[in-house]
């Protein structure tokens, strides 16, 4: 059935060839041109285009690879002086790549899987067909597919105990793309508990610190330095020319479309307060903000307090200690370690999704995957993955905003759901007599509460809204970008109540109750199920 | 005739009906996103441009000179030549276009209008037609393909959530509604739910309201009217009380021909005033002058014109009389048959055989009419999956000119390799033991519609081995097609190549399914009753 899985979908990624594709089309292009033309040493120097390179070496050296074959397609593609540069050959090329890296991916979700004993092959196909991956690499024009595939490959790793190849995936995915550092903490964490401490002990109050293993504390850092050093050893003289380029925290506190954080939810309320208080005659100093304006700057709050960059990364630091230290406690047992673990990425990506400084939408994808593996092994993971994968999914929606599109990305979207809908909730229902008697209430989605029904309902209407009343009621002229604010907002209330909830249950189950690989929580035959 | 098996108590599988239904439709709109026939090609663009400006003409003008040649309205250019319910369809969206953007309908100035909202607001028209007409139908068809069987023939294509993913998905219809630009799921549905009425519902007089106005959406629909004829007429001698024989009969056929001609009085109103009218409504929905074929069809004049130029031997008038003559010898067995032996399952085949005829005989033929035998054929595939299978591949594959013309290449590569692979899943999952490519075995899908069948047989080894060759030989034709140019004397040999590979197969469909209809005795073995918990 696998082969049959991935032919489907990549037989649909190669539909989106011809779409719409964003800057990000551009900025790749130009890498290619950049590492193809100029010197290893000169790469991060290079500024001819405004997309200058932004990415850690080891992607660099991706691009450099695949600049190379591009050469076949079109030569014109990698001049760097060829700005916003697109025949049907680059643009061809250029989603091959994607698409072809993404096997990748695919490699990396089987392996997974198999670690699934119930509900392996639903857990394939919520991965594979994950229309986020396929709204933002496919469509929108990026690489996360291939990235996504390391972090897997590093979970699936992590969980078969092989610590050493788990830390030699990761380094190589921090490698790649530096926004993977927001759960690098729980890796840090996690190896030393799991792999330096070689005595568990099943309490998980009492820690064995006498049990340090200090070779393998030296195997470990061993392997995570010589990547390290692989990737930035060419670069040792302008590593802070790297550096400057890696965080540039010029940026504002939100991207041009508010991620569905918590700063969003903090800028509608800095609005709301400004609407009232102008409303009640009080003078408030005006600043320049326009938030919702198309352009990434700076900008002051009216009435709140303004954030600044450090405080954004010092209350994510906080709002992980908690998790860290529970998953600490919870690595004692060694049954139970890897799921922890894979909780425990879950919990930070979010805290940082929440509460990081300048987080783009598409970063909910780093809690959406893990989790969508999760969702198979527990119930309260699938059932607050049920939600989150609608809420976050909708989400990225603004990211597509050419209105031909807008019927691909509600189909998307509906058969990923479908398929969670059905099959999710299906894993973890026992079929007794009690249950088949009872009537499944009017519209109550399965699984998930009447509110949080009535919530994802209510997705529904604002998608009406957004496209239709919206333009219909002229709002289009005088309030543009009041759909946009309004889906972040609200896809942000999802997310934070999806955060809080997660959290509490992480932090408060206790061992007895958490499931292993290998133990089903009912019997479950492998349902067809798209 | 079969009674229905306890038609009040049924389940239907709905494992993956929802995400099926889901996808299916993602596929249309993956499709609808690339170019349309004659995008950006003035001065006649194409089927898009047809349909717009029938939009256009009917919003514009009054409904007697729709036909005529007006001042107003050129019928050179992209005159109507569907019957009236596709005007009014037209129409309706034309007063929707004109609502949303006056433009894109005003008369002559929007002649060659392509605006992209335009292109989605049109997209969206024949989405919606298809969710309304033709899903609808399919749905309710594959529902009744499971509910009235009894649980030993409840194989896995007569699952319904299979069944209508693998209906859904055919790929024909699919890239020539979405991708090329038609309105054939309107009149399809509309078929389809005549059909549905007939072997399902059994209700005659729906069944013929149903296919009256299937028939005034298309002329085309007439390669089903025989089947429908005969059947319904066969079905007016069913059921004959001893006494009051004639009058019994009189009634039933009353009662249809009462609910035809209503139909068509009531499509036909406003074209009534003159007799005049209506004479050039029928000049302009079979018109002789435009010759027996265009472009390359897979019919046998196409095949005859390759060594005799027909054009230079016959006059056209000649020409139809010879078509009219051979369609009626090709179609008369199976018509027969239907009458003689009459049960449902043959008036599928029956429709099959004779719209084939039709197809391979008939005069002013296009290669998308193969869409009508295409879709009685994906409704018979729950019956014989193997043969129907490899008959909607090439009939999706005979269109390929067409596609490439449209630039739909990468479309007709992707839809038919997800068709192969929900095929290929049906297959996995009613043999769990077998792989990707085990589609190609005829003895294994033979197992699947008989379970009790366990040797394999040489026929079906030899049929495998066809299937396999002519496979691989439509993968060559399509490379070839596409990466190899065609000699400067030449520059139709591709598509006359691909013309004439689907022709053959025709003519060896045609035979088979023929010999499917005969060899099928009249009675039916009653299906036993499912077991009720």
């Amino acid at each position: 059935m696998i082969t049959q899985v991935v032919l489907i979908v990549t037989a649909v990624k190669f539909m989106f060839i011809p779409l719409y594709h964003s800057t990000d089309f551009e900025v790749h292009r130009n890498w290619l041109a950049i590492t193809n033309n100029v010197s290893v040493e000169e790469w991060y120097y290079e500024s001819t285009s405004e997309w200058t390179l932004d990415y850690p070496p080891l992607f660099a050296w991706l691009e450099y690879g695949l600049s190379i074959v591009a050469k076949y397609f079109d030569p014109k593609m990698i001049k760097i002086e060829n700005l916003n540069y697109k025949s049907d050959m680059a643009v061809l090329f250029q989603r091959l790549s994607v698409i072809f890296l993404d096997f990748v991916y695919i490699f990396s979700v089987k392996s997974c899987s198999n670690l699934v004993s119930n509900g392996k092959l639903l857990v394939f196909i919520l991965l594979v067909s994950n229309p986020g991956l396929l709204m933002v690499d496919h469509i929108h024009f990026q690489y996360n597919g291939f990235l996504y595939g390391f972090l897997l490959f590093s979970i699936s790793n992590m969980i078969r105990c092989n610590h050493l190849q788990a830390a030699f995936w990761f380094a190589m995915l921090l490698n790649f793309k530096h926004i993977f550092l927001y759960i690098a903490p729980v890796y840090v964490v996690y190896l030393l508990r799991a792999y330096c401490f070689t005595l568990s002990s099943i309490d998980g109050v009492h820690t064995a610190w006498y049990s340090f293993s200090i070779t393998n504390f030296i195997k470990l850092a061993f392997v995570v330095v010589s990547v390290f050093t692989l990737s930035f050893g060419p670069f040792l003289d302008h590593l802070n020319q790297i550096l400057v380029r890696l965080f540039p925290f010029k940026r504002g506190l939100c991207h041009a479309y508010w991620a569905p954080n918590f700063w969003a939810l903090y800028n509608l309320g800095d609005k709301l307060l400004v609407f009232l208080l102008t409303k009640y005659g009080i003078n408030i100093p005006k600043s320049e903000a326009s938030m919702t304006g198309g352009l990434v700057q700076e900008y002051d709050h009216s009435v709140l307090p303004s954030i600044t960059p450090s405080f954004t990364f010092i209350m994510t630091c906080l709002s992980m200690m908690p998790a860290l230290y529970k998953m600490w406690c919870l690595c004692a047992d060694r049954r139970y370690r890897p799921i922890c673990f894979i909780r425990c990425i879950v919990v930070c990506a979010t805290c940082s999704f929440m509460l990081g400084w300048h987080v783009h939408e598409k970063a909910i994808l780093m809690i959406i995957i893990p989790l969508s593996f999760l969702s198979v092994l527990g119930d309260v993971d699938g059932r607050l993955f049920i939600l989150l994968s609608t809420v976050g999914h909708y989400s990225l929606f603004p990211l597509l905003y050419p209105k031909d599109l807008l019927s691909i990305k509600i189909f998307l979207l509906l058969t990923h759901v479908a398929i969670v809908f059905g099959n999710v909730p299906a894993l973890y229902t026992v079929e007794t007599k009690a249950t088949k008697k009872r009537r499944r209430r009017f519209m109550r989605l399965p699984m998930i509460g009447p509110f949080e029904s009535i919530y994802i309902y209510g997705l529904i209407l604002l998608c009406v809204y957004e496209n239709m009343l919206h333009v219909a009621w002229g709002l289009d002229k005088t309030l543009p970008f009041l759909p946009l604010m309004m889906t972040s907002t609200y896809c942000a209330l999802g997310v934070f109540y999806f955060w809080i909830k997660y959290y509490h249950y992480f932090l408060t189950f206790n061992v007895s109750k958490v499931p292993t690989f290998g133990q089903g929580t009912s019997s479950y035959n492998i349902r067809k199920s798209k | 005739m079969t009674k229905r098996a306890d038609p009040d108590r049924f389940t239907v599988t709905k494992d993956a009906l929802l995400p099926g239904i889901f996808f299916a439709l993602l596929v249309r709109w993956c499709v609808a996103a690339y170019p349309y026939s004659g995008y950006r090609k003035p001065p006649m663009y194409g089927d898009f441009e047809a349909q717009r400006h029938w939009q256009e003409i009917t919003v514009h003008t009054p409904v007697t000179t729709w036909y005529h040649n007006t001042t107003q309205n050129d019928l050179e250019y992209w005159g109507m030549d569907y019957p009236p319910l596709s005007a009014y369809h037209s129409l309706l969206m034309g007063l929707v276009a004109d609502w949303l953007d006056p433009e894109s309908v005003r008369l002559f100035a929007s002649r060659g209008y392509e605006d992209d909202s335009h292109k989605t607001f049109m997209r969206w028209t024949v989405f919606l037609s298809d969710l309304y007409f033709y899903a609808t139908a399919v749905l309710c068809i594959c529902i009744d393909a499971e509910r009235v069987r009894a649980k030993e023939t409840k194989w896995v294509f007569k699952r319904t959530d299979l069944s209508t993913i693998l209906f859904l998905l055919y790929p024909g219809l699919i890239l020539i509604d979405h991708g090329h630009f038609q309105y054939n799921c309107v009149s399809l549905g509309l078929f389809l739910w005549a059909t549905f009425f007939i072997i399902a519902i059994e209700n005659d007089v729906l069944a013929t309201i149903f296919f009256v106005f299937a028939l005034n959406y298309k002329q085309m629909e007439l390669y089903h009217a025989l089947p429908f004829f005969i059947y319904l007429l066969r079905k007016c001698f069913i059921g004959i009380p001893p006494r009051s024989k004639f009058s019994h009969i009189v009634h039933k056929f009353n009662k249809l021909a009462v609910a035809v001609i209503s139909c068509f009085i009531i499509i036909w109103y406003p074209f009534t005033k003159s007799w005049d009218n209506i004479s050039q409504l029928v000049h302009r929905l079979f018109p002789i002058k435009r010759g027996v074929f265009e472009d390359k069809v897979s019919n046998i004049w196409c095949f005859v014109n390759v060594f005799v130029k027909l054009k230079d031997v016959y006059t056209n008038e000649e020409m139809a009389r010879m078509c009219l003559v051979a369609t009626a010898a090709a179609a008369l067995p199976s018509c027969i048959d239907l009458f003689l032996r009459i049960n449902k399952k043959k008036f599928v085949l029956c429709l099959i055989n004779v719209s084939l005829a039709f197809f391979i005989f008939s005069f002013q033929v296009h290669e998308k009419t193969i869409l009508l035998v295409a879709i009685p054929v994906a409704l018979h595939l729950p019956e014989d999956p193997f043969m129907c299978f490899w008959f909607l591949l090439i009939s999706t594959f005979s269109m390929l000119p067409l596609f490439l013309k449209d630039g739909l290449l990468i479309p007709f590569i992707c839809t038919n390799v997800i068709y192969i692979c929900f095929y290929s899943i049906c297959v996995k999952l009613a043999h769990p033991n077998s792989d990707f490519l085990s589609f190609f075995s005829a003895n294994r899908i033979d197992k699947i519609v008989r379970p009790n069948q366990h040797e394999n047989s040489v026929l079906m080894t030899l049929l495998s081995t066809n299937f396999f060759f002519s496979f691989i030989c439509m993968i060559w034709l399509i490379v070839a097609a596409v990466f190899i140019p065609p000699p400067v004397s030449y520059p139709d040999l591709p598509a006359l190549l691909i013309s004439v590979f689907s022709f053959c197969h025709f003519v060896l469909f045609f035979i088979y399914f023929n010999y499917q209809q005969f060899s099928m005795p009249m009675c039916l073995p009653v299906p036993q009753k499912a077991k009720t918990k």
